[in-house]
């Protein structure tokens, strides 16, 4: 049998495959990539808050990633900067302040490097609790909005002239990825968490051809690169994160590969 | 009164620069209004007012209620990145029954790509999707913005005759904004020349005629367009008014506020246009 906190790695990463892929399909469409990027290096402000204060750290996490995402949209509307100098300022400046918060903890408290990449030894059952009730929320609001969601992102006019809030519409992608950053970092880290949204919904696409049929395939791929990962990070004692991450992107190579040369074996017919 | 959508003395200023000033404009029923003007003259923010996208700093627009409006956007640019086909793109967000999609398809010549992704399709084919997707409500008034911009000379043309067709089967309003000058004054649809004001309105080779006009657009291109006019006057002396609401004899017609506008008009006569 399982040990029981392979069960609770297993259990997270189950988790965070199924809202990260559909998620991330906004993340490759909206190339918001940047974005995620910026708003998980964020999150170590969050962690230092949480073990200074003694607070929950998937809750201070979601306070400070909420707070840098609605203040990028405010310096956003201001039209004084472009927003990957902005997301420059925010991420490192909110990493730096992370970093000197937590130089003020002493080391035996903190293990650094298991939210940098993920540590499934540190999945606790409360962990799981965070992933599945923020899961719900993500799914619930992705599958209420879809529609609407795609369609601003073909064509934003189109959609405000058919009744889509488009500023609404946007603030709701970036508390969706908000949380999903806040429930992903136990399993891959903070490093690594926008891979998990981008690399199955990029294989994803290769797949399909309508954008429900992405959604699903990158939660099908995102499960398959959690299994591959945590099975592996046990096997040779490897951090989970970069397991995890490395399964998606041989999945990602494969697949590339296999629909690479069925075209070009289907142009030579 | 039967106005669909209207503008009441809008003004709207941005950054310190007024890009509207005191505009009013009215849609009615069976209506086909294009506006025209040059570069930066408002006409997009115009038309975004007149959607609600962009909340004017002065006046009012007034939408009929429960007024179905149709739009079609400048271009779509369809991303590689999102895999959608036609079919799926025409109904997203919309409920419409699948007879419902074929005919409307016919309509606009897309029924042989509607299982096509939406990103391989051409700009012409694009536009006629986009029109395609605002004609499925059923809408009483369809706003285009520059429809036919990113298209050649015979696309455009192919596509405005479409636009005719639309317009005379099903008596629906058109509000558009055009930058297709040579296209809309040979036509006989009412034409708005706006820059930051409401220069003049009426039929095309009264609207050509007017000093505002030429001070607008240069004495060649509106001695052009009278001269596209003119034969076109000609040649279509005898089916003037087939398919088309309006009778000739109105010509140089003014609308709501007009005459404000046209006193400021002559006092900026002389200053250079872009």
């Amino acid at each position: 049998m399982l040990d029981e906190f392979v069960l609770r790695a297993l259990a997270a990463g189950i988790g965070v495959a199924l809202i990260a892929g559909p998620l991330g399909c906004f993340v490759v469409w909206r190339r918001m990539a940047y974005f995620g990027d910026s708003l998980a290096h964020s999150a170590l402000l969050g962690i230092a808050l949480g073990l200074l204060y003694g607070l929950n750290i998937n809750l201070a996490t979601i306070i400070i990633c909420a707070t840098f995402a609605m203040l990028l949209v405010w310096m956003q509307q201001r039209r004084v900067l472009a927003t990957d100098t902005l997301l420059g300022i925010l991420a490192h400046a909110a990493l730096s302040i992370g970093m000197v918060a937590l130089s003020f903890l002493d080391n035996a408290r903190f293990d650094l490097y298991s939210y940098l990449f993920g540590d499934i030894l540190t999945v606790r059952i409360s962990d799981l609790y965070w992933i599945y009730g923020g899961g719900v929320i993500v799914i619930a609001l992705l599958v209420f909005n879809w529609s609407s969601l795609t369609l601003m992102t073909i064509h934003e006019d189109l959609a405000r002239a058919e009744g889509v809030n488009s500023v609404w519409s946007n603030i709701l992608l970036m508390l969706l990825m908000t949380i999903v950053v806040a429930v992903s970092i136990r399993i891959v880290g903070i490093l690594l968490i926008t891979s998990m949204l981008i690399i199955p919904a990029a294989t994803a696409r290769q797949l399909v051809t309508s954008p429900e049929g992405m959604a699903i395939w990158a939660a099908i791929l995102g499960l398959l690169a959690v299994f591959g990962g945590i099975f592996g990070s046990i096997e040779f004692d490897t951090p989970s994160g970069p397991s995890i991450v490395t399964t998606a992107a041989a999945l990602f190579a494969l697949v590339s590969l296999v629909v690479a040369t069925r075209r070009s074996s289907a142009a030579i017919k | 009164m039967t106005d669909l959508l209207s503008a009441r003395h809008i003004g709207v200023v941005r950054e310190g620069r007024s890009i509207l000033t005191d505009v009013s404009l009215s849609v009615g029923k069976s209506d086909f209004i294009t506006i025209i003007g040059p570069n930066g003259a408002g006409k997009s923010m115009l038309l975004k007012c007149m959607m609600g996208f962009y909340r004017p700093d002065e006046g009012e627009i007034i939408r009929r209620k429960g007024l179905k409006i149709g739009y079609v956007p400048q271009q779509l640019v369809a991303d590689h990145t999102i895999p959608i086909l036609t079919r799926r793109f025409l109904t997203l967000r919309k409920k419409a029954s699948k007879s419902a999609v074929a005919e409307v398809a016919g309509e606009t010549a897309i029924t042989d790509i509607l299982d096509k992704p939406l990103h391989v399709l051409s700009g012409g084919e694009l536009q006629r999707v986009l029109l395609a997707r605002a004609l499925l409500d059923d809408p009483e008034l369809l706003v285009l913005d520059e429809p036919a911009q990113n298209l050649d000379v015979t696309g455009q043309l192919a596509f405005y005759k479409l636009l005719d067709r639309i317009y005379a089967d099903r008596k629906v309003s058109i509000l558009m904004v055009s930058h297709d000058l040579h296209l809309v004054m040979s036509s006989t649809r009412e034409v708005v020349c706006l820059y930051h004001h409401v220069c003049c309105s009426g039929k095309p080779h009264m609207v050509a005629r007017d000093p505002e006009f030429i001070s607008l657009f240069g004495e060649d291109m509106a001695r052009l367009m009278a001269v596209y006019n003119h034969s076109h006057d000609h040649n279509h002396t005898h089916d003037h008014n087939l398919g088309d609401g309006h009778s000739d004899s109105d010509g140089h017609s003014h609308d709501h506020g007009h005459d404000q506008s046209h006193g400021h008009a002559h006092n900026s006569a002389g200053e250079p246009h872009a």
